[in-house]
């Protein structure tokens, strides 16, 4: 379906260009496609879809809670509504709509929120997004995903038109680092993908973290000499239970990383399955642990709080430390 | 078109069983939101026997009438409504706010037939109804959209959020009516959060305003009726009521937001109702 997002584009757009671009395009074949934001239509890029779709654009201005409630109304009759705004305002502000008028009446909302984690890092913390993960896991129904880069946005997107439910994508503001130059790869919803294979550890990650991961497996191969194992956990829910478990029988070792809260996010859902496997894992979670990050550019404060590809390769370094006692039933332990 | 004294009768009639079955269910239920229900009962009698446009036979119809319950705690008189239509069975009236009844305080949309929207948390209900109106627009469609608010929930931020869309969209298939039976949990509205003044409120918003009687279906059949020509904004209907109507021993009580009654509660409202009835037939003959 569509075109195919080329790597000349790549370092040309943003993340939410690409959203906006996909979008369109999605429009263009499906006149029930209606958009909405809050005010923030240039900033999210769904206003480009207004800009070539105008009656099929609603802007409800600064009313999260009201564009929520109204996107469900028409999803009701029969519209496939995308509502944009900041990740932390559609997780926490308009929470009850997204709850009760959307998850609960399983309807077709597809909600791409923007400016996820630390990504609009000057903004400070009332912009940072670093509990929308821990929300949207909770909310039955809901299928949760954090893009690597912008043409795995281009894919999740279109995922969320093909798929019917309710859909919380999480992208970020600016400019991702390239994992994917092209969108012409397999994404599947619920499907994790093993970009570096790997025997010594397994680094699970999503979002902008997935690069870095990459950078720091590079980086250990050739310092250290480590196989690391770099996962792609696009989708946080439904979490795709057998990569998990796979690492933990292949690797025994394991670090998240995610560019939220550790509290509630991918770390959780990922600690979850492995406890419920009861086989013993190292295991570490990277991302803002539990308190409020600092100002900052992006990039700087994924350095600050240990989930650029640095953080990562201490952490691994550090796991790689753990010993464990020879157990040749390991197989067996439940 | 105007309301015949025989189609006022036959609404005052079904109004009545409609009160009744919702006593009914409060009863089988072991208790329920019988204030609320009662107030609201005359705008559902009038809005699903004269005015929405449905097809018995295809509840799900895609150009049916929208009905939006905001005060999604009065699902104990819209369960009894679309079961007297057909809808539901009338069994299920009978598990209502049972354990694992398909039928609870706020209804299910995915779960009771004839439910446009799972409503409960106050404030959300004027949003959806609002997107279901611009769906109509967006599609081409003609349908309209009806939704019913309790005086209570006006106090939630959204609720005038969506107000401001409504009329800024210019939502004119969207009718909308507030339950004015002035009480809330707590109390009297004007003593929790006063609301008034509560017209100028809604047209300092953009909308057109009546304020009518909310139990004399004449009033309400003229207010739909004026609505429904109006063209370019939306329609409030304020709809003074008396929480509890029909039953005195509930009447105006803000207690009665929610409560469980006895055998001899229960008999003593029958027997209200029955009085109320033979009142509302009286005033017809006066009327109309």
């Amino acid at each position: 379906m569509g075109l195919t997002f080329t790597a000349v584009d790549s370092t040309a757009l943003s993340t939410a260009e690409y959203y906006g671009k996909a979008l369109c395009e999605l429009g263009e074949e499906h006149p029930e496609i209606v958009a909405l934001t809050a005010d923030l239509g240039k900033s999210t890029k769904i206003g480009m879809f207004g800009e070539q779709f105008p009656d099929r654009f609603f802007n409800v201005g600064i009313a999260e809670q009201n564009m929520f409630g109204v996107a469900a109304g028409m999803a009701k009759a029969g519209l496939v509504p995308f509502l944009s705004t900041f990740s932390t305002f559609a997780s926490l502000r308009s929470a009850d709509q997204l709850h009760s008028d959307i998850c609960y009446q399983n309807i077709d909302c597809k909600v791409i929120a923007t400016h996820s984690g630390t990504s609009f890092g000057q903004a400070g913390s009332t912009h940072h997004a670093i509990c929308d993960l821990a929300v949207a896991r909770s909310m039955p129904n809901l299928t949760l995903i954090c893009p690597a880069d912008g043409m795995e946005t281009v894919n999740a997107v279109r995922a969320a038109y093909e798929t019917p439910g309710p859909f919380y994508i999480r992208i970020n503001r600016g400019f991702d680092r390239v994992v994917y130059p092209s969108s012409d790869y397999e994404f599947e919803i619920g499907k994790a993908i093993t970009l570096n294979e790997g025997t010594d550890i397994t680094v699970i990650a999503c979002g902008s973290g997935v690069f870095q991961a990459l950078t720091a497996a590079k980086f250990l191969e050739n310092s250290d000499g480590l196989k690391v194992r770099v996962i792609n956990m696009h989708t946080i829910k439904p979490i795709d239970r057998e990569a998990v478990e796979k690492a933990v029988n292949d690797t025994r070792r394991i670090i998240t990383v995610e560019d939220h809260n550790v509290k509630g996010g991918l770390g959780d859902a990922v600690a979850s399955v492995m406890a419920e496997l009861g086989k013993g894992c190292a295991f570490k979670k990277l991302g803002v642990q539990d308190e409020f990050a600092p100002i900052g550019l992006h990039e700087d404060i994924m350095s600050i709080i240990g989930i650029d590809s640095n953080g990562i390769i201490e952490a691994v370094r550090e796991v790689m430390k753990k010993d464990f006692e020879e157990d040749d039933d390991w197989e067996d332990e439940v | 078109m105007p309301l015949t004294k025989q189609e006022w009768l036959a609404l005052e009639k079904k109004a009545d069983e409609l009160r009744r079955l919702s006593l009914d269910t409060n009863y089988w239920a072991g208790s329920g939101h019988i204030g609320g229900a009662m107030s609201i009962m005359d705008m559902l009698t009038v809005l699903y026997h004269r005015y929405l446009n449905l097809k018995k036979e295809d509840p799900d119809w895609e150009d049916r009438d929208r009905f939006i319950m905001s005060k999604g705690h009065a699902g104990i008189a819209l369960a009894p409504v679309l079961v007297d239509y057909g809808w539901n069975d009338f069994e299920q009236l009978k598990t209502f706010n049972h354990s694992n009844s398909a039928m609870g305080i706020h209804l299910d949309a995915n779960k009771v037939v004839g439910v446009d929207a799972s409503t409960g948390s106050l404030g959300h209900g004027l949003s959806i109804a609002l997107g279901t109106a611009l769906a109509a627009k967006t599609l081409g469609k003609d349908y309209k959209t009806y939704c019913i608010m309790g005086d209570g929930e006006l106090n939630e931020g959204s609720i005038w959020e969506a107000g401001m869309a409504a009329a800024h969209f210019k939502a004119d298939n969207l009718i909308s009516f507030v339950d004015r039976n002035e009480c809330m949990i707590d109390g009297k509205t004007e003593d929790v959060m006063a609301l008034e003044p509560l017209a100028e409120k809604w047209e300092s918003f953009g909308f057109i305003v009546k304020e009518v009687d909310g139990h004399n279906i004449k009033e309400l059949c003229q207010a739909i009726d004026f609505a429904l020509e109006n063209k370019g904004a939306p329609v409030m209907i304020i709809a003074n009521t008396v929480k509890g109507a029909g039953i005195d021993i509930f009447e105006g009580d803000y207690r009665w937001h929610y409560g469980a009654m006895d055998q001899e509660m229960y008999e003593k409202a029958k027997a209200s109702l029955e009085k109320y009835y033979a009142q509302r037939k009286a005033r017809v003959e006066k009327e109309a």
